[in-house]
């Protein structure tokens, strides 16, 4: 079958691939484009280590196809720094110890940022319901929410 | 005995720094088992057993063979024939002959998942195609998943042959018991007889999955003349090089394994399940082979931890001291030998002085994936039915259950039912932190809440580490050690080095090197690294040191054994003393060539001397009336960790260890239909505690040191997980006055017992 060429925006730069019609956003990113960083713990949508941001939402890339990029806006893990300097959320993520071997963290970090970039100020409990569809096994999740609910208050500069 | 270093004098010890490898994780640069490709790549995949227990009286791969694409196909009759033979301590014994047949089945399927065939082609579509192609010929047998079912005369045998050890007489009938386990100390029968109380329950828990969130992968190339390497994401890199060399006939020199990033092992990746396999399709397709499980393959053919079917018996004094205990613990090892069923008989009172206890265990396989450690492996599953026990007995003689268990609790001197005494303090200190959290006093009293306590205990580990230590000529140092890093070893090994040495851990830079390039190194498991790598690290520190020492003698001219190392810097002492200002670790590394050339030093350990880990915890919880549902309201828990290196990683491994015996607790089970075939293998069905369902979990650090290692360390990665289930179970007893002696304590059963 004759592959499908799709034109996007992948972390501020314009990218073409081509891919085969099954083949879901998270195997381009992996398999075509090389990019590592976004990662598979199910494949069915049940973990969020693959979550990335299409046009400002939060996606799983195991359920979206790769076809379906075609002209959106896409961030994943690898665009959330700018060059050289972390995001804060980066920053907090390392200075509260808020990752153990580290998987959930691309994903966690990807829709932590999505809930920022929509509401400065969430509260404790917004932050774990925002993030109840990203599963970390290691951490029991204190760490990332100090560092999501640290993260804000810095960004909103109190 | 006190060769610890004092508090007072510790720089980096203690402090919390960011973790070396931080940066890469949180730009998705890190590379984990499934990260890794090389150029002519193939994609492998297993084909596996749609049975729970089947002959396989034939497999036909010619046609796969011959799909356009497909380089290689492998089956059981591939790999060498072990001897089937117990190897090693009992506790951990291996038998290739089984490990064997579980990277590949030869005459039969023990479990739905089972691998029976293996294929490498040039995409995964293309390998996931020719698995369909192969032709396997089954008979298809009777299973058993059950563990009381499985030991019983006229249950399916997984092993036609397998006579039960350790019965005296000697057992003569084939069995599912692979093996009985017991442990005695005083006269059990007499002193329950003398009990003002007896108390006695039966207890089930589910079998639960490690859960890391990332799949077994890895990438294997191999060349012609026999040499091969592995990336994979693994424990330990040099128990997947033996594992795998002995399983395909490689000579371990000839197999360099790298320590890919791991996603999470908490035990589950101490064995090897696609490396072999992966290494067998690359010899035979001459390419570089990648295999990546799928979170369904993960599920259905590795972890997970056994369950277990329990009755334990209490004795005990109206003045609250315990005088006899017993527990008969049976474990599932899943389709192979090999549960930690005797953990569980050594742990399960451990934390006590009881001067009469008996334990007896039994290894039963069943038609379910082989068992894999998981955090404290067998602890948490006896201490569920005894620290409930113990619950009943502190309700019965009306003590609180702190006080109860401070009653009764083991000091050095104690003598345990393995038969060695205890020789460390902790859990007194421990059980005194919990007593002393501000929330003790103020237990939950609103409609349908209530508190649970328990207690836990875990071995720890020592062991075979190697390290090496590098001095560079700007004065920074590289330490190298064996250990895969899964919470947090390379920070503190960097912490430990810059600590001995007296310099910044910024000039720290640790990396864990392939297995052709450090000393073996055991698997990184039984909280053993911080203690035993971290110790083997201080020792390379130490010779570099000296060395430091002699090159400085040198600068100055003056007798070596005239130098001292203080403060990160050598200073002429003895009839030298103040003769010449100090030369600091970077002085003396920039003049190395001049000095002598390169200063790095080896260190290996068989460590010994390691310190049990002991912790007590509460947890305050409502249950929902309507809809069974426990919601934790409160978590504290108080462990000994002998000293926290990375104070901040040690609450990480509370908060997660907690966290993840909440979800055993709650929600974590297998559930199989009537064929034995698991239905919930996937993240939805088997439901692991999120964000939503959790409070901060509050953890007390508590340090008594550990007189055998420089900087006190005793572990801290597993005992946390030990009294989950059981403070949550005693806690909804005292919620609801419903005690639920079965696992996971899930709203249907919850609910059950409300209307019971
Ligand atoms: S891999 Fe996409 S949600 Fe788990
Ligand atoms: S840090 Fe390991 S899964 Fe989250």
């Amino acid at each position: 079958m004759a592959k499908q060429h799709v034109m996007t925006t992948i972390n501020d730069n314009a990218v073409e691939f081509l891919c085969d019609m099954h083949q879901t956003m998270l195997d381009v990113l992996r398999d075509e484009l090389h990019m590592m960083g976004t990662k598979e713990g199910c494949g069915t949508g049940d973990c969020g280590a693959c979550t990335i941001n299409v046009n400002g939402r939060m996606a799983c890339s195991c359920l979206m196809l790769g076809a379906e990029a075609q002209g959106k806006t896409i961030t994943t893990v690898e665009g959330i720094a700018q060059s050289d300097k972390l995001h804060t959320l980066q920053r907090k993520f390392i200075e509260h110890a808020a990752l153990q071997c580290g998987i959930c963290t691309p994903g966690m970090l990807v829709a932590a940022k999505t809930l920022l970039d929509k509401n400065k100020n969430p509260t404790e409990e917004e932050v774990r319901y925002w993030l109840a569809g990203n599963l970390c096994r290691c951490t029991g999740y204190n760490a990332i929410v100090t560092a999501v609910l640290d993260a804000a208050k810095e960004m909103r500069g109190a | 005995m006190s060769a610890v270093v004092s508090e007072k004098k510790l720089k980096v010890v203690g402090t919390s720094p960011d973790r070396p490898e931080g940066v890469p994780k949180v730009t998705g640069q890190a590379q984990y088992g499934a990260d890794w490709t090389l150029p002519g790549m193939l994609w492998g995949k297993i084909l596996r057993s749609p049975h729970a227990h089947a002959r396989i009286r034939k497999i036909d791969t010619s046609k796969a063979l011959k799909l356009p694409g497909v380089k290689a196909v492998v089956t059981g009759a591939d790999f060498p024939e072990q001897k089937f033979e117990y190897v090693g301590a009992a506790r951990v014994a291996l038998n290739f002959w089984h490990i064997t047949r579980n990277v590949m089945a030869k005459e039969k399927a023990l479990f739905e998942g089972h691998p029976v065939a293996a294929v490498a082609a040039a995409s995964p579509l293309i390998a996931a195609e020719a698995l369909k192609l192969i032709e396997v010929d089954y008979e298809v047998l009777p299973h058993v998943i059950d563990v009381e079912e499985a030991m019983k005369d006229n249950a399916p045998l997984l092993f036609e042959d397998m006579i039960p050890r350790g019965y005296t007489p000697e057992a003569t009938k084939p069995s599912n018991i692979s093996k009985r386990v017991d442990f005695k100390i005083g006269d059990v029968d007499a002193a329950f007889a003398q009990a003002d109380e007896v108390i006695e329950a039966h207890f089930k828990t589910a079998p639960v999955h490690q859960g890391y969130l990332e799949t077994h992968a890895c990438l294997v190339r191999t060349d012609a003349d026999g040499q091969a390497e592995c990336w994979s994401s693994s424990q330990g890199h040099f128990a997947v090089r033996n594992l795998t060399a002995k399983i395909t006939g490689t000579k371990v020199a000839d197999l360099r394994c790298h320590a890919a990033e791991i996603g999470g092992g908490f035990g589950g990746k101490t064995v090897v399940y696609v490396e072999p396999v992966a290494l067998m399709l690359s010899k035979k397709s001459g390419h570089p082979v990648k295999i990546q499980m799928n979170r369904e393959e993960v599920f259905k053919a590795t972890g997970p931890t056994s369950g277990a079917s329990m009755t334990i018996k209490i004795g005990v004094m109206r003045d609250g001291k315990i005088v006899a205990a017993e527990g008969i613990f049976k474990y599932q090892a899943g389709a192979f030998p090999g549960s930690p069923v005797m953990n569980g008989c050594m742990c399960s009172f451990a934390p006590y002085d009881i001067a009469n206890v008996r334990t007896t265990g039994y290894d039963v396989v069943c038609n379910r994936p082989k068992t894999v450690a998981y955090r404290a492996p067998g602890s948490p599953i006896s201490a569920f039915a005894a620290e409930s026990a113990l619950d009943m007995a502190a309700k019965k003689i009306g003590m609180d259950p702190i006080d109860f268990r401070l009653k009764n609790i083991a000091k050095p001197g104690t003598p345990t039912v393995f038969g060695t005494k205890l020789a460390f303090n902790g859990f007194a200190e421990t059980l005194q932190a919990l007593k002393a959290h501000p929330a003790y006093a103020n237990p939950p009293k609103g409609k349908n809440q209530g508190r649970g306590v328990a207690a836990g205990y875990w071995f720890n580990g020592g062991g075979e580490s190697s390290a090496t230590v590098s001095v560079n000529e700007d004065g920074t140092a590289v330490v190298c050690t064996g250990s895969p890093d899964i919470g947090g070893s390379r920070a503190t090994t960097a912490q430990m080095a810059a600590e001995t040495l007296g310099i910044e851990y910024e000039r720290v830079r640790p990396i864990i090197a392939d297995t052709n390039s450090v000393g073996f190194t055991q698997t990184t498991g039984g909280s053993r690294v911080t203690f035993a790598t971290g110790m083997t690290v201080i020792n390379a520190c130490n010779k570099v040191i000296e060395e430091m020492c002699k090159r400085a003698a040198k600068i100055w001219k003056i007798e070596p054994e005239n130098v001292v190392w203080e403060d990160g810097s050598a200073r002429p002492a003895g009839k030298r003393a103040g003769e010449f200002p100090p030369l600091s670790f970077r002085e003396i590394a920039s003049k190395r060539t001049a000095t002598g050339g390169p200063i790095t030093a080896a260190a290996s350990i068989n460590a010994e001397g390691q310190a049990p880990g002991f912790t007590a915890q509460f947890a305050d919880v409502e249950v929902d009336p309507e809809t069974g549902l426990v919601k934790i309201l409160r978590y504290v828990a108080a462990q000994d960790v002998g000293r926290a290196i990375h104070p901040k990683y040690c609450e990480g491994q509370i908060h997660g260890g907690v966290v993840q015996g909440i979800g055993w607790a709650l929600n974590e089970e297998y559930i199989y239909d009537k064929n034995g075939r698991m239905e919930n293998a996937g993240f939805l069905d088997y439901r692991m505690p999120v964000a939503s369902d959790l409070p901060m979990i509050e953890a007390v650090i508590v340090e008594v040191p550990n007189p055998n290692h420089p900087y006190g360390v005793k572990g801290v990665a597993e005992a946390n997980i030990v009294p989950p289930m059981a403070a949550i179970a005693n806690a909804v007893q005292n919620a609801t006055g419903k005690r639920i002696n079965e696992l996971p304590l899930s709203p249907p059963r919850v609910l059950a017992a409300l209307d019971s």
